[in-house]
């Protein structure tokens, strides 16, 4: 009974060491996403109504919403929303209760982040 | 006298009591949203940095409004919906209660400003 051969068990990790996964970087990002877009359609939405009351309330909401401050916005926003929409429907994937081993979760997490990042470039260059 | 029995009403409803209401909304109201987005991306988009009678133009016409109050009616309950999710995690007693009322309030609030806008534009 003696020589029993310890098991190589990983260390205890601890947050400053920890390496976080893909998998909770990209389930986290579409919690920040998502309720991040509050701020762009608060924008969008004053933006409209500014549009509907009068020039001058336009004027000062249209300075707001095209500055460098507007651009910001609605630029993080547009990866915002595209990163949310990837992420949702992987979350409908999964829901359908596929895709969960990690080889995939892995694959779909990059296809949330590479493709959102196009799909924003696509959307920017489409309507400017 | 109940017919039912107690695990027959308890069946399905969890710790939230209501079952999975709250995650078949979201499923339901993500899909619906899955179809309006990128098309409401592109209209706004587009109409942003126009002028005041462009961007009135562009919302005055059907499409482009019946389209808007929808991505903002549907949107905005998703977002009242994921955003209690997000403070049920991190909040509790009175601070949760307080701030998943301020989700629904400011989501109301973006809601009621977008359709009157709409509708100013639209009459």
């Amino acid at each position: 009974m003696a020589d029993v051969k310890r098991v190589e068990r990983p260390l205890s990790p601890h947050l400053q060491i920890y390496r976080i996964q893909l998998t909770a970087v990209t389930s986290i990002l579409t919690r920040i996403t998502g309720n991040a877009l509050i701020v762009g359609i608060a924008l969008a939405v004053w933006w409209l109504l500014a549009a509907a009351t009068s020039p001058e309330y336009f004027a000062t909401a249209n300075a707001v919403a095209t500055s460098w401050f507007g651009d910001l916005v609605f630029t993080g926003s547009a990866w915002a929303v595209w990163y949310h929409y990837l992420a949702g429907l992987r979350h409908l994937y999964y829901d359908a209760g596929k895709g969960l081993d990690i080889p995939t979760a892995e694959k779909l997490g990059w296809a949330c982040i590479i493709g959102s990042v196009v799909l924003t470039a696509i959307t920017i260059l489409l309507v400017q | 006298m109940r017919y039912l029995t107690a695990r027959k009403r308890a069946e399905g409803k969890g710790a939230s009591h209501t079952g999975t209401e709250h995650h078949w909304h979201m499923t339901v109201s993500a899909v619906a949203l899955a179809f309006l987005v990128p098309t409401w991306l592109y209209i706004f988009g587009s109409a942003l940095g126009q002028s005041q009678e462009q961007v009135v133009a562009i919302f005055a016409r059907p499409f482009p409004a019946i389209l808007t109050a929808l991505v903002l009616i549907v949107g905005m309950r998703h977002f009242a919906m994921g955003a209690t999710m997000m403070i049920e995690d991190y909040a509790k007693g009175t601070a949760r209660k307080m701030a998943i009322i301020f989700a629904y309030s400011l989501s109301a609030v973006i809601v009621a400003t977008g359709l009157f806008a709409l509708l100013k534009i639209a009459i």
